[in-house]
């Protein structure tokens, strides 16, 4: 088997409010030989707001950026939940209407690109396990976890519509059952931590419009990994992140209870087990402390 | 256990139990069967009522995925209990199951709820034709083909509830509309006879009722059993909102226009701009939050931001494929 090769698209908060993500990411292919080739054309998904204003335009932008992926001729992986599912939806539209296809076409062409369907899209957690596999993975573990009880948090836009995101990896994902994050972090050495929002929204998309129902959803989710005794949290989602880790403050204060937890993005879990460095996996960039390690 | 093909096997049930007369708290009662492949949820009930516990009390109906009064949780999962096959939800949860009603807080028995927050909203959107209909017309309404498919299969959701109690915020949002309520709102606004569209719209936009307040979870899409995709719906209420020109300017709506001025600038979001144009004054709010992800190197002043690759291509298809103005 080659040298393992994708198309990254970073998203954009791996290059401002998430660095250590993109830290991580880096640090993290590299130990498991992946080569990933930066998408530097790419622009914002849409974040799935564009869309509520003028779909036909986020429907180009997206186009685009999988249109570069498609000229290295290179599957695109993603590692952010939000520009999977705002990327795969667009190819899994296009794809399935010609006509639209063609309309977008016809605006690509005027930047010399055309979008054919030719690179799949998946996000880095089913790409390493469907790629490399979780027994490989554990094999490589150098500094296992278990001494820790993790609480995996899934994020909404990997694992629903799961019709659409079953088409994105080999391994089937259920959304009121999902095990991928679970299994990476036994793999990792770790325990995982079952509890009731592990695949519940964290609102981070009404964060502006309604703060008070985001907070309460992201405290719900912490409460929920500290009841069942988690030592810290783990997400392959930066938005999840953002809102878990950077605005427990207003969270206790909405949910009447103090809640606080580390919590990991799933590449700096992945590389703690496989012995990366703490400078290097960023986690100095973290609002909640990591004071575990 | 197999014959001609039926399997069975063991299953254990947690079922919540309440009686809102007589009990203070709800419970849940254990029952152990053995399950059939060919069962579905609704066999279940049935056998928990005719061989356990006459009192136990359920919706059913129709038995054919029609009526919608059959939905409630397993495991957490709203689903039809006369679709739902025993089968896919050993397979999926294992052999041991907790059946709910759709919203335990609302339950009046066992898995009977009191759906009146549901009808309420469902009502609110005026869920109905509102049309000058000429008494004595000289030709029919025809509607067409394509004009019939914009409803994107809308009008066949059975309002059994499952997407309004499988969605989070409104379980914690009571003014929520909900996602049952904004796609029956989109089966009248989609069709080409309505003429409410800007009246209707004007409530759909309003804050904490709205459609802004939608979380964007998939939840309501994930449940449905009519495969009705209620965000689907929602989103396009988004859209028509600013093509009807009855989107307002608020924190959301420049929220949703602001990714297509930052996309234009810098190709990747400038993060903090986002946030100012949304915000505009109130961005004062963020200033605590802001400060400490400052500290952790986790903001980028607008000046050090790195743009996009080909920025010109960006520029040039924001300028061409742009439809719609706000």
């Amino acid at each position: 088997m080659g040298k393992l090769k994708y198309a990254l698209f970073t998203g954009c908060t791996a290059k401002q409010s998430t660095p250590e993500q993109m830290m991580s990411t880096m640090a993290v292919a590299d130990k498991l030989g992946i080569e990933l080739i930066e998408l530097t054309e790419a622009s914002c998904c849409g974040a799935s707001h564009l869309q509520d204003y003028d779909d036909f335009l986020s429907l180009v932008l997206n186009a685009r950026n999988i249109a570069y992926a498609e000229k290295h001729g290179l599957t695109m992986v993603t590692i952010c939940n939000t520009c999977q599912l705002n990327t795969a939806m667009t190819k899994h539209r296009l794809d399935s209407n010609e006509k639209l296809k063609a309309q977008v076409n016809e605006k690509l062409a005027e930047v010399g690109l055309e979008y054919k369907g030719t690179s799949e899209i998946t996000h880095f957690l089913y790409a390493i396990i469907d790629d490399i596999g979780l027994d490989k993975i554990a094999e490589m573990v150098k500094t296992p976890l278990s001494q820790f009880n993790i609480a995996p948090f899934y994020g909404c836009h990997n694992i629903r519509p799961s019709e659409l995101q079953n088409q994105t990896h080999k391994t089937p994902e259920s959304a009121y059952n999902p095990t991928s994050l679970d299994d990476l972090i036994i793999a990792c050495g770790g325990k995982n931590v079952d509890y009731n929002e592990k695949n519940k929204c964290c609102g981070f998309h009404v964060e502006l419009q309604a703060p008070k129902t985001a907070a309460t959803l992201s405290g719900n989710a912490i409460a929920g990994a500290m009841d069942n005794n988690a030592d810290w949290m783990v997400t392959p989602c930066p938005l999840c992140h953002l809102k878990l880790d950077t605005q427990t403050h207003h969270a206790s204060e909405v949910i009447g209870r103090e809640v606080e937890l580390p919590v990991l993005h799933m590449q700096q879990m992945v590389g703690l087990a496989l012995g990366c460095s703490h400078e290097e996996l960023g986690l100095k960039h973290h609002v909640t402390k990591v004071d575990f390690v | 256990m197999s014959t001609d093909g039926i399997t069975t096997q063991k299953v254990n049930f947690k079922v919540f139990r309440f009686n809102a007369d007589d009990d203070y708290l709800p419970y849940y009662e254990d029952y152990e069967m053995d399950v059939t492949s060919e069962e579905v949820v609704l066999d279940i009930l049935n056998r928990i009522k005719w061989d356990h516990d006459g009192s136990f009390s359920y919706r059913r109906s129709c038995r054919h995925g029609i009526c919608g009064a059959c939905a409630i949780k397993v495991n957490g999962k709203s689903t039809l209990a006369c679709k739902e096959s025993m089968s896919s939800m050993v397979e999926l949860f294992g052999n041991e199951l907790t059946i709910e009603p759709l919203s335990t807080k609302r339950a009046v028995k066992d898995m009977i709820i009191d759906k009146g927050d549901f009808w309420q909203k469902h009502d609110a959107v005026h869920p109905f034709l509102i049309s000058d209909v000429d008494e004595n017309p000289e030709h029919e309404h025809i509607v067409t083909q394509e004009e019939a498919e914009d409803l994107l299969d809308a009008d066949i959701c059975i309002q059994c509830g499952a997407c309004h109690y499988a969605c989070p915020v409104v379980d914690i949002n009571d003014n929520f509309m909900g996602p049952a309520a904004f796609a029956k709102a989109y089966r009248f606004e989609a069709d080409v006879r309505d003429q409410a569209h800007k009246e209707r719209l004007t409530e759909l936009h309003s804050e904490s009722q709205g459609v802004w307040d939608c979380v964007k979870c998939f939840e309501c899409a994930e449940v449905c059993p009519k495969e009705v995709n209620p965000i689907d719906k929602i989103t396009k209420l988004h859209q028509m909102l600013f093509k009807e020109g009855v989107a307002t300017s608020n924190v959301a709506t420049r929220h949703a226009v602001g990714f297509k001025h930052s996309i234009a600038r810098n190709g990747i979001l400038d993060e903090g701009g986002l946030v100012l144009y949304s915000e505009g004054p109130a961005i004062v709010k963020h200033i605590p939050v802001a400060l400490k992800m400052f500290r952790k190197g986790k903001i980028v002043p607008p000046w050090a931001i790195t743009k996009s690759d080909n920025l010109d291509e960006i520029k040039k298809l924001v300028k061409s494929s742009s439809t719609v103005k706000f």
